[in-house]
């Protein structure tokens, strides 16, 4: 399903160019649940960018379901992400000002779904989630975790094949991270697949495959 | 079309989130359409009343009126004002076609103070035919106006208009009283019905008299100031004007047009001309008022870049989630055309507001055209979309992943 090969990639700022990624090759299959470990600046939040066709490598080739990523337009990249990915960033990023169910609506919404089924869908996420009494709540009347949760409704919301979660548990408490993790179980068990950035060891250990990655090489690949 | 309505309502949530900056923005449109508004009602109101008030003094009028004479490069005396007498009007009247012409009147004004008992005023007093009142459409509202034989018998009557009747003798009925004009009283035979006009010429504030008493008697002159001449239909206006020149030309033992001594000015010539100033003056404060709307397409803009910056990471958020470029544009387009809209729609009700108080307190009217209201509206959409585009081409360029990790 996801294909890495021989990706590099190399910011420059001025004249000092620092590589995040060097020469990185690797895949993913359907229905794997995969973590990608590493500390700060090792590069796997780029990894993650370019996986999320947010961002393009430098050199190398990204292949998501047997499609070259580099010959798309960009409205066709937004098309890719809108129905393939779900995102879940560490920094939640909902819309300000916004309810919850409009956030999760929003995906729905580029993907012109009718607005009825919008509305329906997105409060059976909200339900799996466990927020079906915060529909209307504001983000910025929710807790953390319960952001953090909503964002996993928005990311489950286009029934995406892939789900990319940058630190899910990052900014929330660890009673909370150990939902997110059963959710995340549980949808893997249903046939996502799910990859998800962590440095945490003991978030890592929810998934089935782990691959360490320094300074922008894949440092070990563990299946557990 | 759903998706169209959605986005509307979702722009104008955001907008109502921070009224103070949605309000100081629109402002400027408000105030430029609204200015644009009032200058226009209020130029074509003006062009309208004074169409009206020629158009009352008569139809299918010529006016012959002296002009200073040239003879041989010598200028002739300075008002020029002698080359016109009865001679003239009666030569008018007997030797052109009745085809041509339906009726002539020999005028002679000047303006004179008009004293009955305490109360005076500065009028024009004119000497006329009982023609007059016939081309000029007068009616009586009380009396009778000049007849043949008041010319004839050279009577010391008047005939006064309503302004007149009233600053001279208030509420009281003018008929049968005297006035005085210069060195000679009058008696008052009739009151105009009013015409509703302002102004130096005022229909409504005018004293009428005998031609021959004005000229012999109260200002021993024996020129005319104008022929007020009606022809028998429009068709046969230029007909007769050139008809008319001629005659005068043999009548003046002129051989050349260009040394008449005399000018024919036709009704239309003189609304043509009031139309021209009256709508180059109405283009010229239009423009002017438009320069404030170009302004206030300039603060839009401003407010609109400020307003994406501000939005970087929603607008990252949002092509991350699967916005294409022209959801984006559509987004930010509607905004600032919702509130271009919004500040056109209430700049065309001040505008409103505004003409119709000037027209009530500086007293002229105002015309309020559907155009203007349709130009109002499609004017400030319009500007939405000129100063909206840059920056919601801005917002839809951003990369997404620069975007979100915009702080």
């Amino acid at each position: 399903m996801i294909k890495v090969l021989k990706q590099t990639k190399i910011y420059s700022v001025g004249e000092v160019q620092t590589i995040a990624l060097d020469n990185i090759s690797f895949e993913i299959k359907k229905g794997e649940y995969v973590a990608i470990m590493g500390p700060s600046g090792s590069g796997k939040s780029t990894l993650m960018h370019i996986l999320g066709i947010l961002d393009m490598p430098t050199r190398g080739e990204y292949f998501l379901d047997g499609q070259r990523v580099s010959q798309l337009t960009e409205d066709e990249s937004a098309d890719i992400r809108n129905k393939k990915i779900g995102f879940i960033f560490q920094a939640f990023n909902l819309l300000p000002r916004t309810t919850a169910i409009q956030n999760v609506m929003l995906p729905m919404r580029y993907a012109n779904v009718p607005i009825a089924k919008r509305f329906e869908k997105a409060k059976k996420f909200l339900e799996i989630v466990g927020l079906e009494n915060r529909l209307d709540h504001n983000s910025n009347q929710l807790s953390g975790g319960q952001q953090q949760r909503v964002a996993i409704a928005r990311g489950l919301a286009m029934d995406p094949a892939i789900l990319l979660a940058d630190e899910p548990t990052g900014n929330i408490a660890s009673a909370q991270a150990e939902e997110v993790m059963n959710i995340f179980t549980k949808l893997n068990k249903e046939g996502h697949t799910i990859i998800m950035i962590t440095h945490e060891p003991d978030i890592a250990s929810h998934a089935k495959r782990i691959i360490h990655i320094r300074d922008g090489r894949i440092e070990k690949d563990e299946k557990l | 079309m759903n998706d169209l309505i959605e986005t509307i309502i979702e722009s104008f949530q955001t907008l109502t989130l921070n009224k103070m900056r949605t309000g100081l923005a629109i402002l400027g449109i408000v105030i430029g359409i609204g200015s644009v508004i009032t200058l226009i009602s209020l130029g074509q109101g003006s062009t309208q009343t004074i169409e009206n008030q020629i158009q009352s003094l008569g139809s299918n009028l010529l006016t012959v009126s002296p002009s200073r004479q040239n003879d041989r490069g010598i200028a002739g005396q300075s008002g020029g004002g002698n080359s016109l007498t009865i001679t003239d009007a009666k030569a008018i009247e007997s030797k052109l076609p009745k085809t041509l012409i339906n009726k002539v009147s020999p005028e002679f004004s000047s303006r004179s103070q008009v004293v009955a008992g305490r109360n005076n005023t500065n009028v024009s007093v004119i000497g006329v035919y009982p023609t007059y009142g016939e081309i000029r459409k007068i009616t009586m509202d009380k009396g009778v106006f000049i007849s043949s034989h008041d010319v004839l018998s050279m009577t010391k009557v008047a005939v006064i208009g309503p302004t007149t009747a009233t600053d001279l003798f208030g509420e009281i009925n003018p008929i049968g009283k005297t006035i005085k004009v210069g060195s000679q009283t009058l008696k008052v035979i009739g009151v105009t019905t009013s015409k509703g006009g302002t102004g130096f010429n005022n229909p409504d504030d005018m004293v009428y008299v005998p031609l021959s008493t004005a000229q012999k008697q109260i200002f021993g002159r024996d020129n005319l100031s104008s022929i007020a001449v009606e022809a028998t239909s429009k068709e046969v206006m230029i007909q007769a004007q050139d008809a008319i020149g001629y005659l005068l030309l043999k009548e003046h033992k002129l051989n050349i047009p260009t040394d008449a001594d005399f000018t024919i000015m036709s009704q239309n010539d003189l609304l043509n001309t009031v139309s021209q100033v009256t709508g180059t003056l109405t283009t010229l404060l239009g423009g002017i008022a438009a320069i404030s709307l170009l302004v206030g397409g300039i603060g839009i803009m401003n407010i609109m870049l400020v307003t994406v910056t501000e939005r970087t990471r929603e607008i990252g958020l949002r092509k991350a989630l699967g916005a294409k470029k022209k959801t984006i544009i559509a987004q930010f387009l509607i905004e600032s055309i919702l509130l271009t809209f919004t500040g056109g729609v209430f700049g065309m009700v001040f505008g409103i507001l505004a003409s119709l108080i000037i027209s009530k307190i500086m007293n002229i009217a105002s015309v309020i055209s559907i155009s203007s209201i349709l130009l109002a509206i499609g004017v400030s959409s319009l500007i939405g979309i000129v100063f909206g585009l840059y920056p919601a081409r801005k917002a839809a360029n951003l990369q997404p992943i620069e975007a979100l990790r915009y702080e």
